[in-house]
């Protein structure tokens, strides 16, 4: 549309400085006031009143309006493992499927709380889970902007007197609309300081869960025992968390699914040997202390990369696109793994 | 005599989804968004209080509305607008700004004339609500101001 002054335009704008691009801050958003972030419209409803009582819905037909089963199916793809958090995840999708058809028989139907604690080992998903969750949730219409904000407690607890309150409400705000999460949530409280300003902290973050549960998930993180410590120095804490999600241990073909999937982002490729070396390694490394799940499997392939980038430049020489690519199983077997155990095998080359 | 002042303020008053939506258009642009109120309504009074900081970072307007609703409830009486702040270079300014809550009853305003030399006349506005201390005005009775 050209607007009678020559200028392209879709209504009146006053001319401004920087106006070309957009500004360091701006995102993109519906081009004027209007009512953002309302809950996706489901199938036909909004027309008349409710339902008579003896009416029959299509469960499928609205299933399919809201999209749910593409977006499980998204995170099955995603996620390798992890079946309680998404026996949850499903569970909530099909509550807002039933609330919806409850919603057109003039049933109440009120939003469920869904502050979240993940509890687990290690290296099982907890925060990588949490990033996904506020989009999650936007996506099913629980959350309006399902931005995460993530916190420790240097981000709520303040240094003296009267800061706690401000710092904290700060991180409120910035979360409200989305996910707050908690990272290693039990650091918030020090038992053993009695003048600590934790306690403070959590204090608000109580009264905010319960009084903005519409507009805010918060979710804590972190292991299994502390946590449990932590829960029972507060239990207000506990009791108003609708859904402890444990993240339960990796299995070995978790595990090898795993490295192979972070393996294909990187554009390698195990040959056959090296898969089998790579599965008797993840095999070994499993049993040693401090293994810690899929992060020990990130640092693995790391070293892979290292020792196949090594092997490369000793050999010099000519390579093509495939050498590249490949690792080897003497790449896998060049782990320090191998030397510790008794199980060593005998073919090992390097 | 209801005061007109920024934004919208010759349309009726907005209800909370439609300062929602305003405000969640403001975030949306990049502004920072802050709460102010007032019990003076001189329209050359442009600087009012603030209620806390702006809100820098935010990402939903129910922050906002938060802040709006502790404000007006620990101001009743009072007026109280949100102003959204435009910090892109070459702009610095206030980008929108417009009345949330406003007293129940707005006494308006009287017009004084001041004779000076050579029979020149003054003219001024003064409100009538100024007439009393910050903090009592548009007070009803048996209302204590905070």
């Amino acid at each position: 549309m050209i607007a009678a002054n020559g200028r392209t335009g879709t209504g009146f704008a006053m001319p401004r400085p920087g106006a070309g691009g957009p500004g360091p801050a701006a995102r993109p958003q519906p081009a004027g006031p209007g009512p953002a972030g309302d809950p996706p419209p489901s199938a036909g409803d909004g027309d008349g009143g409710p339902l008579p009582g003896d009416a029959l819905v299509d469960l499928d037909e609205e299933g399919r309006a809201l999209q749910i089963s593409a977006l499980l199916e998204r995170l099955d793809a995603e996620f390798v493992g992890l079946a309680p958090v998404k026996d949850r995840v499903r569970e909530i999708a099909a509550l807002l499927l039933i609330d919806r058809l409850r919603a057109r028989y003039a049933l109440s139907s009120s939003r469920p709380s869904l502050h979240m604690c993940f509890t687990g080992s290690p290296g099982t998903g907890k925060t990588t889970m949490a990033l996904r969750m506020g989009e999650l949730l936007r996506e099913l219409g629980y959350l309006r902007q399902g931005q995460l904000v993530t916190a420790t407690r240097d981000d709520l607890v303040g240094q003296y007197v009267g800061h706690t309150a401000p710092k904290t409400k700060d991180v409120l705000r910035r979360a409200m609309g989305g996910v707050l999460l908690i990272d290693e949530a039990y650091y918030l409280y020090r038992p053993e300081n009695e003048r600590d300003y934790g306690q403070e902290a959590i204090e608000i973050l109580l009264q905010f869960m319960e009084a903005h549960r519409d507009d805010l998930v918060v979710i804590l993180a972190g292991y299994q025992d502390k946590m449990e410590v932590f829960f029972r120095s507060n239990p207000g804490m506990a009791s108003r968390i609708g859904h402890h999600i444990d993240f339960p241990d990796f299995s070995l073909g978790d595990l090898m699914q795993i490295a192979e999937r972070l393996l294909e982002q990187e554009h390698y490729r195990l040959s056959p040997p090296a898969s089998d070396a790579l599965r008797q390694y993840i095999g070994l490394r499993m049993r040693q202390p401090r293994f810690s799940n899929a992060r020990s499997i990130r640092n693995a392939i790391d070293r892979l990369r290292l020792r196949q980038a090594g092997r490369l430049v000793a050999a010099g020489g000519r390579i093509s696109r495939a050498d590249l690519i490949e690792i080897t199983a003497a790449d896998v077997r060049g782990s320090r793994v191998f030397n510790d155990t008794a199980a060593r095998p005998p073919d090992r080359t390097s | 005599m209801r005061i007109t002042q920024g934004t919208f303020s010759y349309l009726p008053d907005l209800d909370d989804g439609e300062i929602r939506a305003q405000v969640q258009y403001a975030i949306g642009q990049g502004w920072a968004v802050a709460v102010e109120f007032t019990d003076d309504p001189h329209p050359r009074n442009s600087l009012w209080e603030m209620w806390g900081l702006p809100m820098f970072e935010i990402a939903d307007a129910s922050a906002v509305m938060h802040e709006v609703t502790a404000c007006t409830a620990a101001w009743p009486g009072h007026y109280v607008r949100v102003c959204a702040y435009d910090a892109t270079l070459g702009r610095q300014t206030t980008a929108l700004s417009f009345i949330v809550s406003r007293p129940d009853h707005e006494p308006g305003f009287r017009l004084d004339r001041q004779e000076t030399a050579d029979r020149r006349i003054r003219y001024t506005l003064h409100a009538y609500a100024a007439d009393q201390p910050s903090g009592e005005r548009y007070r009803r009775d048996g209302e204590r101001s905070p």
